[in-house]
């Protein structure tokens, strides 16, 4: 049963979000990620300015048996990648909702929308795949 | 089975050489500026030391010649000793690619018989043996027909439909051709979804690529449908060829409409897969791809052969070697082709196709779950280990590793990616029904120490050079090369 | 029937254990339609004698010549125990070391061979071989592209003295993906790339330079002055370089400031036959900062278990079979074969035999040079200094003179009148250390007496 905490939002794609009170957003994959990729050997993160579609590939995580696309779920502009995760890949398998998120950005436009889903529904959709 | 040797580079000693290999020393008189410093860091070793080192290595692998290799989808039969030491004549082994023509008649023969065999076996129009793996010969066929929709002026065909247990290199290579990927479902049988199909057709098919027999081992019987409906929406049909060796004989992949083929030498010709390769990724076309076949290609002019190349085909898609492929791979394709002749190959599928059923059979009668019950095996066959990873939590890749311990070389593990907790078992022709039945035994007998003492299933093997390795850190702590100590 | 053990007892065992009648039963699935009963066009059976005789007259047809020609392909001694340890069924009859416990063998000869490579090229690491040079030139161009953060060209440098059907075969992989090749000129009396000719692309966004050291005319390229250029205008340095070379030559890891960022080339001369062309095998290294965009197998060392060390395939993410749409390559196979030859050739020379061989072919060739340079009819077309080939000019069209000489026995050269039209009368020759002093005699007799003057006593 994979941890799934109330106060994010989801996609399908099973990246979370969260909203950080200066208006940034903070997004990382979820437990449930983590736990199929196994154990992180790599992880590259967008750099600061990028400007992103909300769908764009902005990150790619990396385990010995597969290597995964991260999709921002926004539309923004990245204020920063987790360094971090350069020498600490294995952060997103041991703390996916903490530090080990993968880039904040500055949404423009609306942030987000239908797409999103919130815990229910998310834990829902992780059900219903497995 | 030897259990350690160190790197040769820990062997080395300063001032140790292997003089008889070396010319006599002279000056070579180059200027400085294009000089290096330093010599490169390669070994300094007697000549017995390399001999009895890379001896030693090869005891700590597991082969056709020494062990029955199941491996799904890789053909692992007997490479016939023959095809090797005749392959390796010294008048073909010292032949310059570039010598003229006059001097290679004898070469060029057999490989103009090669290109006409394999025309025969698989009722195409035209063969070209320049693709030097299973890859480069797909990457061929989906850049033929790429070649074909552009010189048409119909330049929205860019989607190549793959079905979604194809192997990996199949949408690799679309995407190495500039083209999307639409995947379409399997139904649970085993068959193309053709409902799928129809709703992935469009004008911007530029064709499909198929498998048959399929990666899951059992053979589209839609596949007349298939071929109707894809030529009907203006799109071409590519054959992956890996599993030919479950139809040879039995079926002409031209007869069954498709529009290009690649096969692999490696595998159903038995050229040896050499610890990794070489392969050869021969290709045969029909004749709406004909103008497009790589180059170069053998042809006739009476009794005297000559490469074909851009100017007798100038609407091929070009080189994809520096010379003309794997020569010497297809050379032994063709000594082992004429040693089976017409009737041996006739058999291959027979016989393989046997194999395959009679050991799906023996494994269900031991309580194994084959994928596809209500199907005929082709020439392999897929086990999903899924009751018995829940049930007793051991999952395939224990199962692998502990066969290993058995002395088999464990099937092909989590491939088909449809299949979950999958052996992909391809026995191949070549193998006894003794070899059969022990491999039943083993996996048995696996079986029951998984239902009694799963954790020592869960830790095999353990009478290999090593114990399960830790992939995590290969990847993360990176050491790829030998570094020489700092002085 | 040749190599399937059945035997009628078994057969019948074999279908009651299925459950049915005949073998034919099982390919009851296939629609009736397109069965066939037959292979008409395939010879019937021949036995292992019979083919025996038909390959070795067909050989002795071809026979032996004398050769001369590089351009690519390169012949040198082969030590006895390199085919004799790589035939070994147990290296021989394996396959991709996917199962790593039961390959060690393998995948350490993998890891001494990548060693060595980087050894020889002095970058950070190597991968396990490609199919042949021309094709990792081919991919190093394409992994040039991922790999460079900031260019959006895919523009590439290419001067015209790299080799030909390497450049149209870097075209032919590359289509599709929208790679921009351009040529740069070369000097004529030189036979190298104008450094000054990059000049007009000084801003510009150029994603990658390739060189070949030496080029394919055999002439030592200014490698320093072009990659400075590169490194000054932001595009990454393709260095294909030939492997013996190396032992004399300053490795791409080291030219220019900083080195080369891909290096790759054709490891045939590494105990590879020339064998008609194939097989023969790529190699491919590059800098730590560029690994997850290198495509090919490579093996690492780890620990097992017990922490005891063993060898494992790495970095497959990348690969097709995890990957798949997304991969850096379609690559499925390594050459394995020749790469384990290459790796005993390398552990057999050792630095001092490799520079041996390197320097007996610098030597060989510029004594071929001056033989047959002397001849009247003949003159060298560059100068400046040169590896272990060379283009000499004629008075009279190549093709016919090599029909000549190889009716002699003798393989004279590359003809360059199709891919260097310009040089006119050309032909590209190479001596390595298995041509003696008598068979370049012989040639210069030989070519002598043709051209219509004999050569002085």
């Amino acid at each position: 049963m994979s941890n799934i905490p109330g106060d994010l939002r989801y996609t399908k794609s099973h990246e979370w979000l969260r909203s950080l009170p200066d208006g940034s957003i903070e997004i990382g994959i979820s437990d449930h990620a983590q736990a199929a990729l196994g154990d992180l050997v790599f992880v590259e993160v967008p750099e600061a300015g990028r400007v992103l579609s909300a769908g764009d590939a902005c990150a790619v995580v990396e385990s010995v048996k597969a290597a995964s696309d991260v999709y921002s779920p926004v539309s923004g502009e990245v204020l920063a990648g987790n360094d971090l995760l350069a020498t600490q890949p294995e952060m997103i398998n041991q703390d996916p909702y903490g530090q080990g998120w993968i880039l904040r950005l500055r949404p423009t436009g609306a942030a987000g929308g239908a797409d999103l889903l919130d815990a229910k529904a998310y834990a829902a959709e992780v059900a219903s795949a497995s | 089975m030897k259990q350690h040797e160190p790197l040769i580079f820990e062997l080395s000693r300063s001032g140790r050489a292997a003089t008889a290999q070396y010319p006599p020393p002279t000056e070579a008189g180059l200027p400085a500026q294009f000089r290096r410093r330093a010599r490169p860091a390669l070994p300094e070793v007697s000549e017995l030391q390399v001999v009895r080192h890379y001896t030693r290595l090869s005891q700590m692998n597991f082969s056709i010649d020494t062990q029955f290799y199941p491996l799904g989808s890789c053909t692992m039969k007997y490479n016939p000793k023959a095809c090797n030491s005749l392959a390796m004549l010294p008048e073909f082994l010292g032949r310059h690619p570039l010598a003229p023509i006059r001097t290679g008649q004898g070469f060029m023969a057999c490989m103009f018989e090669l290109q006409e065999m394999l025309k025969a076996v698989t009722g195409m129009a035209a063969v070209s043996l320049t693709p030097m793996a299973g890859a480069q010969g797909e990457f061929t066929g989906v850049a033929m027909i790429r070649a074909y929709h552009r010189a048409r002026g119909d330049l929205a065909r860019n989607e190549i439909i793959v079905p979604d247990a194809a192997h990996g290199t199949n949408p690799a290579t679309a995407t190495m051709c500039g083209m999307k990927i639409r995947e379409i479902a399997t139904l649970p049988d085993g068959d193309v979804d053709l409902a799928a199909l129809d709703a992935a057709l469009s004008p911007a098919t530029a064709g499909i690529m198929l498998t048959n027999p399929s990666t899951l081992g059992v053979f589209e019987r839609h596949i007349v449908e298939v071929e109707r409906k894809v030529h009907a929406a203006g799109g071409l049909l590519y054959y992956d060829g890996a599993n030919l060796n479950a139809i040879l004989g039995k079926v002409l992949p031209g007869v069954m409409g498709f529009d290009v083929i690649h096969m692999n030498l490696h595998k159903t010709f038995s050229t040896p897969h050499g610890g990794g390769g070489p392969g050869s990724g021969a290709v045969g076309v029909g004749q709406r791809l004909l103008p497009y076949l790589p180059v170069p290609v053998v042809g006739r002019d009476g009794d005297r052969y000559r490469w074909l190349d851009e100017r007798d085909l100038p609407q091929s898609i070009g080189r994809l070697s520096g010379f003309m492929g794997n020569a010497g791979v297809l050379l032994r394709a063709y000594v082992y082709m004429r040693i089976l002749g017409a009737e041996g190959m006739e058999r291959v599928a027979e016989f393989s196709t046997l194999n395959a059923n009679y050991l799906m059979a023996r494994l269900r009668e031991a309580g194994f779950d084959a994928a596809y019950p209500s199907r005929r095996a082709s020439h392999e066959f897929i086990i999903t280990l899924r009751r018995q990873a829940r049930e007793l939590g051991v999952t395939t890749m224990d199962f692998a590793k502990r066969l290993l311990d058995y002395g088999y070389h464990a099937p092909t593990t989590y491939f088909p990616l449809l299949v979950p907790e999958c052996l992909l078992i391809e026995p191949t022709e070549t193998e006894t029904r003794e070899e059969l039945d022990g491999f039943v035994d083993a996996l048995a007998a696996i079986l029951r120490e998984a239902e009694t003492d799963a954790a020592m299933v869960k830790a095999a093997p353990y009478t290999l050079p090593v114990r399960r390795l830790d992939d995590v850190r290969a990847a993360k702590q990176l050491d790829v090369a030998w570094k020489p100590a700092r002085v | 029937m040749p190599y399937i053990p059945h035997t009628d007892d078994d057969v019948r065992a074999m279908l009651d254990r299925i459950g049915v009648k005949g073998i034919d039963d099982l390919f009851d699935e296939i629609p009736k339609e397109l069965r066939v009963d037959s292979l008409p066009g395939v010879p019937v059976a021949l036995s292992e004698m019979e083919v025996a005789r038909l390959i070795a007259a067909r050989a002795a047809t071809d026979g032996r010549p004398l050769n001369f020609i590089g351009a690519g392909a390169y012949e040198h001694h082969i030590p006895a125990p390199v085919w004799a340890l790589t035939t070994r069924g147990e290296i021989y009859s394996a396959y991709t070391p996917y199962q790593a416990e039961a390959s060690q063998g393998n995948l350490q000869i993998m890891y001494e061979f990548q060693s060595m490579i980087v050894g020889l090229t002095a970058m950070d690491v190597s991968n396990a071989s490609l199919y042949d040079g021309a094709s990792a030139l081919a991919e190093a161009c394409l992994m040039a592209v991922r790999a460079h953060r900031r260019s959006q060209s895919a523009r590439i440098l290419v001067p015209i003295t790299v080799n030909p059907t390497w450049r149209r075969v870097a075209r032919v992989i590359s289509e599709g993906q929208g790679l921009v090749f351009e040529e740069l000129p070369y000097c004529t009396e030189q036979g190298t790339t104008i450094p000054q000719a990059l000049a007009r692309y000084d801003g510009q966004d150029i994603t990658a330079l390739v060189i070949q050291q030496p080029n394919f005319f055999g002439q030592l390229e200014d490698v320093d002055a072009l990659s400075r250029w590169a490194r000054a205008n932001g595009a990454l340095i393709i260095a294909a370089v030939n492997p013996v070379s190396l032992a004399l030559l300053a490795p791409p890891g080291e030219w220019g400031d900083g080195g080369a960022d891909i290096a790759c080339g054709e490891a045939q001369p590494f105990g590879v036959p020339l064998s008609s062309g194939g097989p023969y095998v790529g190699f491919m290294a590059t800098r730590m900062g560029h690994v997850r965009q290198m495509p090919g197998r490579i093996a690492g060392r780890t620990v097992d278990l017990d922490g005891k060390p063993g060898f494992t395939l790495t970095l497959q993410a990348r690969e097709q079979h995890i990957r798949r749409g997304k991969a850096t390559s379609n690559i499925c196979t390594n050459q394995g074969l020749l790469m384990t030859a290459a790796t005993i050739y390398l552990a057999l020379l050792g630095p001092v035999g490799l520079e041996r061989v390197a320097s007996a072919c610098v030597a060989r060739t510029r004594e071929l040079v001056a033989a047959l340079s002397g001849l009247p009819g003949v003159r060298c077309a560059f100068a400046g200094p040169r590896f272990h080939e060379a283009v000499l000019v004629l008075d009279r069209p190549v093709a016919p003179v090599l029909e000549s000489l190889a009716a002699e026995g003798i393989i004279g050269g590359h003809d360059l009148a199709r891919d260097y039209p310009e040089l006119g009368h050309a032909l590209l020759v190479c001596a390595t250390e298995t041509r003696t002093s008598e068979d370049i005699e012989a040639y210069a007799r030989a070519l002598g007496g043709m051209l219509g003057r004999a050569v002085a006593a």
